[in-house]
C-alpha cells in the first residue's frame, strides 16, 4: 500500500545525496548515511541541538531551521551548526536583583542592538526576539521572561546577530530572575513544606505503608476525586 | 498536509461530531479492561519477551530488546584494557546529564564533594527536556502526601515499593520549592498560587506545569545553575562500563569520547547512574517519544556490576503518538488534548473507547481498533492510526483554547501544514517510558556498594505503571537524594585497586551459557543509517 516514494537531491556540505521526498533534514541525513553525534538531541523540536543553515536553489538567501522540524526540498544546500561559541555569564542568582542594571552588568553587549530584526526573522519558534530584547533593555524583566518562554536555546539568533548579542542567554537570565525574584512565592507550598518538616504526615504515611494490597485497593477505590 | 483519502475520512469525522459532542463513551469494566490488555497490550503479545539467561535477574522475562543487550559482551576487553592511567579522580561521578543527573550533581557539590558529570550528548539533551505535561506534588489545601501516595500505588497496580513511594510523595513539595527558589517559572496565579490541574490517575489537581514546556523549563534552570556553580561536565563522553575494586565495590567508570574515539578512566568514590530510559531500543518495533540517547546504557552497565533490575517486563506505551505526518512519527501528543475533551474516533467517525482510561487501556483499544476491527486510517507509508478529534476542544471551551493551552503542539503541526484547531490529528501508540529499571532503595542505593541510581534508569517507585507527572518528580526527588547520599558516603569510602573483574566474570558466565558472541553493549546511539526512522 506504501506509495512509490519520490526522491529529491540535497547537498550536505556540498555533497549530493538522493533522499526521499518529504522527510525532515535530520532523517534525510541519516538516510544518506550519517550517524549523528552532534546536531541531534531530542528529535522533537525541544532541545535546539539541530540548528541548520540552508539555501534553496535560485535563491541567494540563507535560511535556518531545526533539522528535526524542517522538510528537505529538491536542490537544497545545507550544513548544520552543531555548536556556537556563545558568551554566557555566570552568577549567583540568589544575590541578584531583578533590574536592568543586573542584566547590563552580565551582558553589557545588550545595548549594541542595531534593531535589524534578524533574530526575530530567524527564530524557528517564531518568537519576537528583538521585542523581548527591547523589553530587557527597558528593564522589563517580566515581559522579557514571558515573551521568551518558548525559547529552545538553539542559538540561531546569536549566530545571525551583527551586534554579537546572545539573546537566548539574556532571556534565560531574565526568566530566572523573574521566577526567583519577581513572581510571588507560592504560600501554600511553603506551608506544606513546613508541615512535612514537622512530621505532620508521617504517621499516616506509615500506616499506608503497612497496609496490604487489598486494604489499599479498598481505600483507593473509595477515594473521592476532585471535580 | 493530509492526503485526499485522509481528507475524505475527516469529512466523516466532522459529520459525526455534533452527535458525539453530546455522547460519553462508557468506561470499561474491570473485566473488560483486563481482557483488552491481555489481548492487545504490546507487553502481552506472544513472542514479545523471553527470559534473560545470565546475571542477577537470570530467568526473568523481559522484552527481547532488553534481553539482547543484557546478554551482550562489553565494548572493553577486560584482559587487555589498561586502567593504569587515571584521567579523572573525583568523589562523585554522575553519569547522565538529564534532570536526575543534574539534580544529583548540584546536591553532591553542595555537600562538599568534588563532582564530575559525564553525559552522552550535550548537557540537557535528554528526555527531561521533552516533558510537556507537568510535575506532581501534594501542596494544596485539599491534598496531602497520603492522598498522593494512594494515587501512585493505585496507578502502579499496588506493585510499587512502599518506601520509595513514601520518599516520592513526602519530598515532592520540597522539590517544587527547590525548583521555585532556583527561578523555575511555574504557571502561577497573580498571588503566587500554583496553577495545578489533573493528570491521568490523580484524585486531586496536583499537576504543576510551566505552560507546555515543563521539562524544558526545569532542565534549562538546573543546567544553568550547574554552569553557574562551575560543575565540570564532559559532553559527548558516555560511560561504557563501570569499574569495580577487588572488593566488588563500584569505583568509577570508563568513558568513551565519541568525537575523538578515546577512552577515559574515571576513578570515583561513588557513582550515580542517571542515564534515563530506553525508547530508542524500539521495543516491539514501536516508534518512540524519547530523545536520541535513550538506549538503556545504565541498565547494561549496572547489571554487569551485579545490580538487580525490576519491572522491565512492563513498558509504557503512550496511546497518542503521532501517526501522521511521517516527519514527526511517534512523537508525543500530550494527554492534555484528551483532558480538554478531544475524543478518539475510528475511520467510521465513531468513538471506541472512553478517552481518559489509563494509558495502557487506551493504547490497547487503539491497537484493537486498527488491527482486529480494521477501522484504522491508513497513512501513505502504510501505517495505521485513529483520529484524535482536536477541534472539539475549541467547540467545548471556546475559540482560542487550543492555541492558548497547547502552543507547542499547534506549532508542531503547523510546521507540516496541519491546523489542529480545524482538523483532527492522526495518532497511534508510541513507546514512551521505562516503568522499571535498576532496583534502588529510598537512599537511591543499589545492591552494589557505592553505586547509586536516580531517575528513569531506576525501578521500583512507579511499580508496573507510572502516572504522568510522577516521573519529573521522581528525577528531582531521587536525583537530590542520590547526590546528597553519594557525597556523604564518598567521605568514608576506601577504594582498592581499579579493575574490570566484574566484566571478566560476566563474560565467563556468557561463555558458559554459550552466549558470548560479537554483539556489544551498551549501544550508546541508535543506528538509523540508510533508513527513515
Ligand atoms: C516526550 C516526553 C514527554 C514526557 N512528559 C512527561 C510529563 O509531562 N511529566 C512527567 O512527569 N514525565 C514526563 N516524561 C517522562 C520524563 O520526562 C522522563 O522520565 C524524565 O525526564 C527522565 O529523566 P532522567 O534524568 O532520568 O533521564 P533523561 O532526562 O533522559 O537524562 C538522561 C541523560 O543521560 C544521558 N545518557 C544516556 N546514556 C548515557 C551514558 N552511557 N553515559 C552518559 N550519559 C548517558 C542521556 O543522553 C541523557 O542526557 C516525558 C517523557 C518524554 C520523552
Ligand atoms: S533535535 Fe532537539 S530540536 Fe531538533
Amino acid at each position: 500500500m506504501a506509495e512509490e516514494k519520490e526522491m529529491v537531491s540535497i547537498y550536505i556540505m556540498g555533497k549530493q545525496y538522493r533522499v526521499p521526498y518529504g522527510v525532515t533534514i535530520m532523517k534525510a541525513m541519516e538516510y544518506a548515511g550519517y550517524r549523528f553525534i552532534r546536531g541531534c538531541g531530542c528529535r522533537g523540536g525541544f532541545c535546539g541541538a539541530c540548528g541548520t543553515v540552508y539555501r534553496k536553489p535560485g535563491d541567494f538567501r540563507l535560511k535556518v531551521g531545526l533539522a528535526c522540524q524542517t522538510v528537505v526540498e529538491d536542490g537544497m544546500h545545507l550544513t548544520q551548526i552543531p555548536f556556537y561559541p556563545a558568551n554566557k555569564a555566570t552568577y549567583n542568582l540568589e544575590e541578584l536583583t531583578p533590574t536592568l542594571a543586573t542584566l547590563l552588568r552580565h551582558y553589557p553587549e545588550m545595548t549594541r542592538c542595531l534593531g535589524c530584526n534578524s533574530c526575530t526573522r530567524i527564530c524557528p519558534q517564531e518568537l519576537q526576539v528583538m521585542d523581548y530584547m527591547a523589553a530587557a533593555q527597558r528593564g522589563d524583566i517580566a515581559k522579557a521572561a514571558h515573551m521568551s518562554f518558548d525559547c529552545l536555546m538553539c542559538g540561531l539568533c546569536a549566530s545571525r546577530c551583527p551586534a554579537e548579542i546572545v539573546q537566548y542567554n539574556v532571556a534565560l537570565l531574565a526568566r530566572r530572575l523573574y521566577g526567583r525574584h519577581v513572581a510571588p512565592r507560592a504560600e501554600h507550598l511553603a506551608r506544606r513544606v513546613e508541615e512535612i518538616k514537622a512530621g505532620k504526615f508521617d504517621a499516616e504515611i506509615e500506616r499506608l505503608m503497612k497496609m496490604d494490597r487489598l486494604e489499599l485497593q479498598k481505600l483507593y477505590d473509595a477515594r473521592d476525586i476532585e471535580p | 498536509m493530509y492526503t485526499p483519502e485522509m481528507l475524505e475520512s475527516i469529512k466523516i469525522v466532522e459529520q459525526t461530531r455534533p452527535r458525539r459532542l453530546k455522547e460519553t463513551f462508557p468506561r470499561l469494566t474491570p473485566e473488560e479492561k483486563d481482557r483488552l490488555l491481555r489481548s492487545f497490550h504490546p507487553d502481552h503479545m506472544p513472542d514479545a519477551q523471553r527470559p534473560v539467561r545470565v546475571g542477577p535477574n537470570k530467568g526473568d522475562k523481559m522484552p527481547h530488546e532488553h534481553v539482547g543487550l543484557l546478554e551482550s559482551r562489553s565494548m572493553l576487553d577486560p584482559d587487555a584494557f589498561s586502567l593504569d592511567r587515571v584521567d579523572y579522580d573525583v568523589d562523585v561521578l554522575v553519569i547522565g546529564g538529564g534532570g536526575a543527573g543534574t539534580s544529583a550533581a548540584l546536591m553532591a557539590q553542595e555537600a562538599g564533594a568534588s563532582v564530575l558529570l559525564a553525559t552522552k550528548l550535550r548537557h540537557g539533551d535528554a528526555n527531561t527536556m521533552m516533558a510537556q505535561g507537568g510535575i506532581q506534588a501534594a501542596d494544596k489545601e485539599n491534598d496531602s502526601p497520603a492522598i498522593h501516595y494512594l494515587d501512585v500505588m493505585g496507578g502502579g497496580g499496588f506493585s510499587n515499593i512502599p518506601e520509595l513511594v513514601a520518599a516520592l510523595v513526602l519530598d515532592a513539595p520540597l522539590c517544587i520549592q527547590w525548583l521555585e527558589s532556583l527561578g523555575c517559572m511555574f504557571s502561577k496565579f497573580p498571588d503566587g498560587t500554583m496553577n495545578t490541574i489533573h493528570g491521568g490517575g490523580t484524585s486531586r489537581k496536583r499537576m504543576h506545569f510551566a505552560h507546555d514546556y515543563t521539562g524544558a523549563e526545569i532542565m534549562r534552570t538546573l543546567r544553568d545553575e550547574a554552569r553557574n556553580r562551575g560543575i565540570p561536565v564532559l559532553e559527548f563522553s558516555p560511560a561504557v562500563e563501570l569499574l569495580t575494586d577487588e572488593h566488588g565495590q563500584c569505583a568509577g567508570a570508563v568513558l568513551f569520547n565519541l568525537e575523538t574515539q578515546q577512552y577515559l578512566v574515571v576513578r570515583a568514590r561513588t557513582v550515580i547512574i542517571a542515564t534515563g530510559g530506553c525508547g530508542r531500543l524500539h521495543i516491539g518495533g514501536f516508534p518512540t517519544t524519547n530523545h536520541y540517547g535513550a538506549t538503556a546504557d545504565g541498565l547494561v552497565m549496572a547489571y554487569r556490576a551485579g545490580a538487580k533490575l525490576i519491572f522491565l517486563e512492563a513498558t509504557q506505551f503512550h496511546p497518542t503518538g503521532v501517526a501522521f505526518p511521517e516527519q514527526i512519527l511517534g512523537q508525543l501528543v500530550t494527554e492534555k488534548v484528551r483532558g480538554l475533551g478531544a475524543q478518539l474516533v475510528n475511520a467510521e467517525g465513531e468513538q471506541f473507547v472512553y478517552p481518559l482510561e489509563t494509558r495502557d487501556a487506551v493504547s490497547s483499544a487503539i491497537i484493537r481498533e486498527c488491527r482486529e476491527r480494521g477501522k484504522g486510517i491508513t497513512t501513505p507509508s502504510g501505517r495505521q492510526g485513529v483520529w484524535l478529534d482536536s477541534p472539539m476542544i475549541d467547540i467545548i471551551h471556546g475559540k482560542g483554547t487550543i492555541e492558548r493551552e497547547l502552543p507547542a503542539m499547534v506549532r508542531q503541526y503547523r510546521r507540516f501544514n496541519i491546523d489542529m484547531t480545524q482538523q483532527p490529528i492522526l495518532v497511534y501508540p508510541t513507546l514512551h517510558y521505562q516503568n522499571g529499571g535498576i532496583l534502588i532503595n529510598e537512599r537511591a542505593e543499589t545492591g552494589v556498594p557505592n553505586l547509586y541510581v536516580a531517575g528513569e534508569a531506576s525501578g521500583g517507585v512507579h511499580g508496573r505503571n507510572r502516572l504522568m507527572g510522577n516521573s519529573l518528580l521522581d528525577i528531582i526527588v531521587f536525583g537530590r537524594r542520590a547526590g546528597t547520599n553519594a557525597a556523604a558516603r564518598a567521605k568514608t569510602v576506601q577504594l582498592g585497586r581499579l579493575t574490570l573483574d566484574h566484566v571478566r566474570r560476566f563474560h565467563e558466565e556468557l561463555a558458559r551459557e554459550g552466549l558470548l558472541g560479537q554483539r556489544t553493549a551498551p549501544i550508546l546511539l541508535p543506528d538509523y543509517r540508510g533508513r527513515i526512522v
